[in-house]
This record gives C-alpha cells, sequence and structure tokens, in this order.
C-alpha cells in the first residue's frame, strides 16, 4: 500500500483519462468540459506531486525512482502543459480541432512523460516512451483533413518508429553485455571497458537524441513543427523536450557514468552540430513555425553543452537553459497564437511587417522574448547561456565554448530579422486585437518572467542546486 | 553614506523610462508629458551626479560610495563603486543625456515616446557600465546597451539603417562573446570576478595573454581600432543625430574606459606585451583614418572617420602607461565626447533644414547663419586641438607620454595632428565660406533658442576645460597614479617571478 501512495500522481492522471472519455463519451458537445477538467487535473497533480516525499524512493524493485530531480521534472511538465493547453484554447477553437481526444491525448502524453522521468529501468523506460510516442503521433496528425497535418504526423510516426528501434536495440545490448535491466546494476556492472556495452550506448544516444532533435537526427523537426496544428506544435516544442532531456540525464549519469570517457565525445559532437545548424538553417526560413523549429535545435545544442561537461554544476546548468528555454518557447508560441485576422492564424513571417504601429504590446513582447532567444543581457535568456557556459569553462572546454558563443552571434542574426521587420518595416493590416484570456495571461507571465530574471537569478539557481547525481 | 547615490544616478533614467512606458491617455499629452518626465529624469541625474562630483574625494585612491548586494549567491555580488577615473565618464554621459534629449524632441517627427525611453534606457545602461565593480555586472551593461542602440539605429534611422543596425549590432556582439568567455575564465581561475579583489590578485602570466586578447577583441570593436572600425562610419551616417552623438561621445568612451581599468588593471604583463601591437594598430588609425577624413564628400561619414583617428590617440596614450600619457587620454576622451557630439549636432542641424549631409550642398552659409557658422568654427577648432580649447590638452598630453615611450611613434602620431587640421579645416572652408552655389540655401533659418543653449553649454566646457583642465586632472591624479604604480608592481612581480 506504501508504494501506491508514491505513485499517486500518475494514478490519479491515468484515472482522470479514464474518467474524461467516459464524460466525453457520454456527454454530448463535452469538448469544452474536458479541456477545463484537463487542466483542473493537471494542477491537482501538480499538488500531487510537490506532496512527494524530499528524498530519494526506489519502488517496484527498483525500478522507478522518485528523487529530487524527477519532482522538479515533472512539476516543469505539468505546470507548462498547464499554461499550453491555457494557451491554445482559442486556436483548437477556430480550427476545429476542438474533439474531446485532443485534451485526453495529452493528458496520455504527460503521463508517458513522467513516467518516464521516474523511470530506473529499461523496461519501464522503454514502456512510458511508447506511450508518449504514440500520443504524440495522433496529435501530430490531429487536423486529418489537412495534407500538412497528416504528413507531419506520418513523417513524425516513420522517423520516430526507426529511432525508437534503435534505441530498443541499444537496450537489448546493454541487457545482454550487463545482466540487467536495472539503471544501478548496470551502472556496477559497467565498470570497465566494453565494446558491446559501448555500441548499446551509442544506440540508445541516437534514440534519445532524435527524442531532442539534436543534428543529425533533427530532420524531422522543421516538417512536424511546420505541419502540425500550432497548438500541438506548442506543445511538441515544449513539454517532450523535458522528458528527454530529463531521461538523457538519467541515463548518461546513473547507468552510463562510468564510461564517460566514451560517450563525452559523442554528446559534444552532437551539441556542437546542433548549435551550428540551428544558427545557420534558420537564416533563409520564412515561416515563424519553421524558424522556432531550427531556433529549438539549437537551443538543444546549448542544453547538451551543458550535458557533455558531466558534472554536477553541468547538471544543474542544463536544467536553468530548460527552463529559461521553455519560459521564452512558451512565450514566442504565445505571440504566434494573436498573430489572427478574421480567424486565419497566419505563420509567414512577412507577415509581422511593422507591428509595432498598431499592436505596440504585442510587439514589445516579441522583442524581449526574440533578444532573450539570442541571449542578450540582461534578459533570462542570456543567464541561461551563461550558467552553460561557466559549466563548460570550468570542464576546461574552451573549444565548445567559443563554438558555442560564436554561433550565439549567427542565431542573433535570424532574431533580429524578426525584431527588424516588427520595429523597422511598413506596418501591414492590423491583427485582431481581441485575445483569449488564457493566452493573455500565458503570454503576458512568461514575457515578465524573462525580462525580470535578472533581478533575482538566485531563484532558479536555489531550486535546482539540491539536484545533484554521483 | 548611507544613501545609496550610486544605484539612483544608475537607475533613475530607467524610472523615468518606466513612467514613460506606462503613461497612457491622448497622444498629444502623452507626447508632452513624456518630453516633461524624460527631461526631469535626465536633469535629476544631472545634478544628482554634480553632487556626487562635490562629494567625491579626491585624495584617496580607492573606489568610493561603494555599494554591495547579493546577487547571485555566493557567486556574483551587485557591486558599485567609482574613482576619480570613472566619476568623470559618469559626468560626461549626465550632461550629454539631457542634450541629446533636447535634440531629439526637436528633430525627431515619429515615435517620440518610444524614443525617449530608448535614450532614457541607454543612459541608465551607459551608466552601469562606468560604475560596475564586477566583472560579470560590467559585461551586462556593456551587452544590454546594444538592444536600445540597434533599435535607435533601426526605428529613427536613414534610408541604410537596417545594414548599418545589423552590422553595429553583431560587430560588437562577436566582439563581446570572447570577453564573456574571458570573464568566465578569470572566475574559475581566481575564484572571483569582484574588481576590487581582482586588482589585488596576481594572475598568472601565462593566462594573461589568451585574456588580455579577449577582452582586446571586445573594446577594439567598441573603440573602435583599426580594421575593425569599419561598422563606425556606417552606424553613424544612419543612426539619426542623437544617436551618432550617443555613439560618439559615451559609447566608443566604453570600450577606452575599458581598457584603462581591465585591461591595464588585470592584465599588466600581457598589457606590456602587447603594446607594439595596439602602437601599430593606433597609429595606422591616426593616419589612415585621417587620409579617408579628407577625401569624405559626407559630413556626418568625415566626423565618423575623424573619431576613429582620435580614438586612436586615447589608445596611444593608455598604452603609453605614464602620467601624462593616461591622464591625456582621459581628457581626450572627455573632450572628444562634448566636440564630437557638438559636430554631430552641427550636421544635425543642417541636415534638419536642408535634408542633405553631403559637403557639395553648402557653401557659402557664413552670409546666411552667421551664429552657426561661429559655433562651428569653435568645435571644428576644438576638433582639431587647437590650444585654449580642451582638445589641445588631451592631444597634447598623449604626446608628451608617447614621446616618453617611443620617438617614433610620437613623430608620426604628430602628423596626425597635422592631417586633422587639414580636414576639419577644409570642411569648414566647404561648407561655411565661399560663394552661394545652392540658391535654395538661402531659405535656410540660423539657430533657434534651444540649439543656441545646447550649443552654448559645450561651448563653455570645451573652452574652459582648454583655459584650465585643473578641476578634471585634479579628479584623475591620485587614480591614475596609484594605476601606474601598482602597474609597475605588478609589472616587476612578474618580470621577477620569470627571473627566479
Amino acid at each position: 500500500m506504501q508504494t501506491i501512495a508514491y505513485i499517486l500522481p500518475e494514478l490519479f492522471i491515468f484515472l482522470s483519462i479514464m474518467f474524461l472519455l467516459m464524460t466525453g463519451v457520454f456527454v454530448k458537445k463535452s469538448f469544452k468540459l474536458v479541456n477545463y477538467m484537463s487542466i483542473i487535473v493537471l494542477v491537482f497533480s501538480i499538488l500531487l506531486v510537490t506532496n512527494q516525499p524530499n528524498d530519494v524512493i526506489k519502488v517496484f524493485n527498483n525500478s522507478y525512482i522518485i528523487d529530487k530531480f524527477s519532482i522538479f521534472m515533472k512539476i516543469l511538465t505539468l505546470l507548462f502543459c498547464v499554461f499550453v493547453i491555457l494557451s491554445s484554447k482559442e486556436y483548437i477553437k477556430i480550427n476545429k480541432i476542438n474533439k474531446i481526444e485532443y485534451p485526453i491525448l495529452i493528458l496520455a502524453a504527460v503521463l508517458g512523460m513522467i513516467l518516464m522521468i521516474s523511470s530506473y529501468d529499461l523496461i519501464v523506460f522503454y514502456l512510458a516512451l511508447e506511450l508518449q510516442s504514440i500520443s504524440l503521433y495522433i496529435l501530430a496528425a490531429f487536423k486529418r483533413d489537412e495534407e500538412k497535418s497528416t504528413e507531419a504526423g506520418l513523417k513524425y510516426f516513420i522517423l520516430s518508429s526507426l529511432a525508437t528501434g534503435m534505441l530498443l536495440y541499444g537496450c537489448s545490448l546493454i541487457y545482454g553485455f550487463t545482466g540487467s535491466t536495472n539503471f544501478e546494476v548496470i551502472s556496477s556492472n559497467l565498470n570497465e571497458f566494453n565494446t558491446g556495452a559501448v555500441f548499446g550506448i551509442i544506440f540508445i544516444i541516437v534514440g534519445l537524441a532524435f527524442k531532442v532533435s539534436a543534428v543529425p537526427f533533427h530532420m524531422w523537426t522543421p516538417d512536424v513543427y511546420e505541419g502540425s496544428p500550432t497548438s500541438v506544435t506548442s506543445f511538441f516544442a515544449l513539454i517532450p523536450k523535458i522528458a528527454a532531456i530529463s531521461i538523457f540525464i538519467r541515463f548518461m549519469h546513473v547507468p552510463f557514468i562510468n564510461m564517460m570517457h566514451e560517450w563525452q565525445g559523442i554528446i559534444i559532437f552532437l551539441s556542437i552540430a546542433s548549435m551550428i545548424l540551428g544558427a545557420v538553417a534558420a537564416i533563409g526560413q520564412s515561416n515563424i513555425k519553421r524558424l522556432m523549429a531550427y531556433s529549438s535545435i539549437g537551443h538543444m545544442g546549448y542544453i547538451l553543452a551543458g550535458l557533455s561537461t558531466g558534472t554536477n554544476a553541468g547538471i544543474q546548468s542544463t536544467l536553468i537553459y530548460l527552463v529559461i528555454y521553455l519560459l521564452m518557447t512558451l512565450g514566442a508560441f504565445g505571440c504566434i497564437f494573436m498573430l489572427k485576422r478574421e480567424s486565419i492564424y497566419y505563420e509567414n513571417i512577412n507577415e509581422l511587417s511593422g507591428l509595432s504601429k498598431n499592436h505596440p504590446m504585442l510587439a514589445l513582447c516579441f522583442l524581449i522574448i526574440f533578444f532573450s532567444l539570442a541571449g542578450i543581457p540582461p534578459l533570462a535568456g542570456f543567464f541561461a547561456k551563461f550558467y552553460v557556459f561557466m559549466a563548460v569553462i570550468e570542464s576546461e572546454m574552451y573549444v565548445l565554448a567559443i563554438i558555442g558563443l560564436i554561433t550565439t552571434v549567427v542565431s542573433s542574426f535570424y532574431y533580429l530579422r524578426i525584431i527588424k521587420i516588427i520595429y523597422f518595416d511598413k506596418p501591414k493590416k492590423p491583427f485582431e486585437s481581441s485575445y483569449d484570456l488564457g493566452l493573455k495571461i500565458t503570454l503576458t507571465l512568461s514575457t515578465i518572467a524573462v525580462l525580470i530574471y535578472f533581478v533575482n537569478p538566485s531563484y532558479l539557481i536555489n531550486a535546482v542546486s539540491s539536484i545533484t547525481f554521483n | 553614506m548611507n544613501f545609496p547615490i550610486l544605484s539612483a544616478i544608475i537607475f533613475i533614467p530607467l524610472i523615468g523610462a518606466l513612467f514613460i512606458l506606462i503613461t497612457r491617455g491622448k497622444e498629444k499629452n502623452v507626447e508632452k508629458n513624456s518630453k516633461n518626465v524624460a527631461i526631469f529624469s535626465s536633469f535629476a541625474n544631472f545634478f544628482l551626479s554634480l553632487l556626487l562630483w562635490f562629494l567625491f574625494d579626491t585624495t584617496t585612491p580607492d573606489f568610493q560610495f561603494v555599494e554591495n548586494k547579493n546577487w547571485i549567491d555566493g557567486f556574483i555580488n551587485f557591486q558599485l563603486g567609482i574613482d576619480g577615473i570613472s566619476i568623470l565618464f559618469i559626468l560626461l554621459t549626465t550632461f550629454i543625456t539631457p542634450i541629446c534629449i533636447f535634440s531629439g524632441i526637436q528633430s525627431i517627427k515619429y515615435k517620440i515616446k518610444e524614443f525617449l525611453i530608448a535614450i532614457l534606457l541607454m543612459e541608465t545602461l551607459m551608466l552601469g557600465v562606468f560604475c560596475s565593480l564586477d566583472l560579470v555586472v560590467f559585461y551586462l551593461f556593456f551587452e544590454a546597451g546594444l538592444i536600445p542602440m540597434f533599435l535607435i539605429i533601426g526605428i529613427w534611422g536613414g534610408p541604410k539603417r537596417v545594414y548599418s543596425a545589423f552590422k553595429f549590432f553583431l560587430f560588437t556582439l562577436l566582439g563581446s562573446v570572447l570577453m564573456l568567455v574571458a570573464i568566465i575564465s578569470i572566475y574559475w581561475i581566481t575564484g572571483t570576478t569582484d574588481l576590487i579583489k581582482l586588482l589585488d590578485t596576481k594572475i598568472l602570466q601565462d593566462y594573461q595573454y589568451l585574456l588580455w586578447l579577449a577582452f582586446f577583441s571586445s573594446f577594439a570593436v567598441k573603440m573602435p581600432m583599426w580594421p575593425f572600425h569599419t561598422w563606425l562610419p556606417d552606424a553613424h551616417v544612419e543612426a539619426p543625430t542623437t544617436g551618432s552623438v550617443i555613439l560618439a561621445s559615451i559609447l566608443l568612451k566604453m570600450a577606452g574606459y575599458g581598457f584603462i581599468r581591465f585591461s591595464l588593471g588585470l592584465f599588466p604583463v600581457a598589457s606590456d606585451f602587447f603594446t607594439p601591437l595596439i602602437f601599430t594598430l593606433s597609429i595606422i588609425a591616426i593616419i589612415y583614418t585621417s587620409l579617408i577624413a579628407l577625401m569624405q564628400e559626407d559630413m556626418k561619414k568625415l566626423i565618423a572617420y575623424s573619431s576613429v583617428a582620435h580614438m586612436g590617440f586615447v589608445t596611444l596614450g593608455i598604452f603609453s602607461v605614464n602620467k601624462q600619457g593616461i591622464e591625456g587620454s582621459i581628457i581626450q576622451m572627455i573632450s572628444h565626447g562634448l566636440i564630437s557630439a557638438a559636430l554631430f549636432l552641427c550636421v544635425g542641424v543642417l541636415y534638419e533644414r536642408f535634408q542633405s549631409r553631403m559637403i557639395s550642398s553648402y557653401g557659402g552659409l557664413v552670409n546666411i547663419m552667421p551664429k552657426y557658422s561661429f559655433v562651428f568654427m569653435i568645435f571644428t577648432l576644438g576638433a582639431l586641438g587647437l590650444p585654449g580649447t580642451a582638445g589641445f590638452i588631451g592631444e597634447f598630453l598623449i604626446l608628451v607620454g608617447v614621446f616618453q615611450k617611443s620617438i617614433l611613434v610620437g613623430t608620426i602620431a604628430s602628423i596626425g595632428i597635422i592631417l586633422a587640421a587639414a580636414y576639419m579645416l577644409w570642411l569648414y572652408k566647404r561648407v561655411i565660406f565661399g560663394r552661394i552655389i545652392n540658391s535654395e540655401i538661402k531659405k535656410m533659418k540660423d539657430l533657434n533658442n534651444v540649439e543656441i543653449y545646447i550649443f552654448s553649454s559645450l561651448a563653455l566646457l570645451v573652452i574652459f576645460f582648454g583655459f584650465y583642465p585643473e578641476p578634471l586632472l585634479n579628479t584623475i591624479n591620485i587614480s591614475v597614479n596609484n594605476l601606474i604604480e601598482n602597474y609597475e608592481i605588478n609589472l616587476s612581480f612578474h618580470k621577477s617571478l620569470i627571473n627566479n
């Protein structure tokens, strides 16, 4: 009975999904109800998660772990999911994808993610990953009468299955060479160089790199981001990244920590490649969702740079970067959701032309968020990069730091281009200025958080400083 | 002193900017109110900084008015403080900003509210640069200035403003990120980014060279030194008059200040080692950009190139590391801050009336605009370093300093002064004297009252400090002595390490 108490949030979400499914089926026109209830479910499960004990607890034969790290990541997942649902409510309604399956699939994906965050065993991890992935495939293709959306769903499905296949192969190799699926046992059995296990590690890294869309496994990202409905894109850009990064950290620092010399070079390569591609490829984009895709690839590069140090400072900087990335991306998608004229949402960058004239406040939000994405002080994005490079330079990886900072300069070009279009170009037809309340709240909160982060940066540092591995 | 006067000076403009941001109502009222708020906050700041100068103790080399607040737990403190060197730059900033606001109110035609916000924000950030005593805080202010300046050039600039704004932003950012690497490395080498502690720490020689180069990359772009100067003429030409004034008179000084404070203060061995490099680049800057300035047809571009040449003198003075050299370069920076601001405003006056910056469009202005011609003459003479103007004091002291270090460099640099006289006087001759070729010029009006106040306040200071530089020299004297003393001690310490 005691063990059940530890997985209360997961159980609660699971039962709510069942309940909401029934509600949706038996109550007519219940989208609105289900949508609101899903928010309530998420908020309530945040409370349940914060209520969990503060020490390390392993349940179900050590295959499921509850520690500070997992609690932190779960809160992030649930909290940002609330905001994603809040901000995309109007979009869903106008684009007529307001079917009850939508919030339920999101809840199912979130359930998969928080199971993944806590998993401490290859099998649990794999099952959680599949629960998440399958929900995401359907979400990507949710606007099923539109060509692009179905294309995005199919593309994501095929490529992701391939990556998952590799991941599974890696898992089986690890099992074969270490004799266990439990993370701790793997860790203690992997204390010397083992060629077979190295192959396993590489396959697992490939699978995970696909999930976080690190170069060279990023090909799906721009197409899926562009093709999916924007509400789904904003979900994709935020929530699955949290789970993927946390399991990435867990893999590298628990089962594979003794093989650091083997995986460090790979992660550095992934990091540098993502930073460079994210900076260069975004320059020519004219669709803002595609641009955000490349931007998220670039940001994943910085996150991996923090991870590649293999130190606790590195993990903490990664977490700080992740939180700030989430805030900025939430704000950016909040801005994108506002570009609406007569029930049509615009995605072309040129539509932003002269936005500052007709919508000064929205333009200011764009300005703050995009300068922050570019990493210009004193906005939050600068601090994110600052902590990561602190950790990287502490580990004396100067080349990685310098490449990273130079790609910041390159990537600032395309962020500046958007600001240029908004502020320097001639105004076009104004957008609608009646916004949904949830969207307004989300955008305001995230912009203010990005803007005034510098007033008290210790807050976030203290929150992650107790999260340590090894 | 319990009152946090430095924080007050830094944040008053920011509060003013916030006020302007939240004003609502009829457009006319909003504009009027924002102008009043901007004028009021910038003036309040100016008087506060005068008070600061009055309270400033010139008998101690220590940092004064130090404020220290916990910012990032156990890692970075938000530390402010000033010494004799920084206070002059603070005064320059608080003096130039009201002038910018007045001139902006006159010349900016649209989005005046946003413009005032940008200028006030800029003032906060520039003051932060000169007050901060922590490397990370310094970097924060130094970099954040890019945002408002980018917007000032891009929104209110000329026809090629987008290109110039991007060039300005990317050039400076690229230079600065290397400085960020260096700052983080310093933290891991010494365990602190607190400047007061760092000035007492002797950083190992092997590290110094790379760190110095990283800081150099940032300051050389900002200064700008040849060959990193190409962004400056573009930025100046396209920026609105006020933008050019801020750029020339304060933004460039941040780099000179950085060289004195960080390059000399933290890395004496590397500074000594790289002095020939600096001298070579400075001399090329002086001669080469002066020659380019001779051939310019655009007045703003001419003054921009002359700025590069004048900044070449500044770097020469700083890296000759003797009393005359450093004091000279500080005075030169202050006087250039005043004179170049005035020259850009002079060009702005013409541009506003005739929409042209080409020298060939004008001629014979002395007949139509006598007051203007008189004012322009004062600043032309100031720019070429005529005795009796502040420009002379700076250049003279610098040359005295440089001659002690190397006669060859001093001689070549002196040629630069002759060239400066050539291009400035030729500019003056072509614009002011001669026959009126263009009959439309005759409609132009002479200076109005606001412009007269602006120019006369600048001219008074230029001439006053030209005859009596004592207040300035007195303020910086002890701090500069202390700087040079520390430099020598540090240098001999490292030399003794090598000998052993």
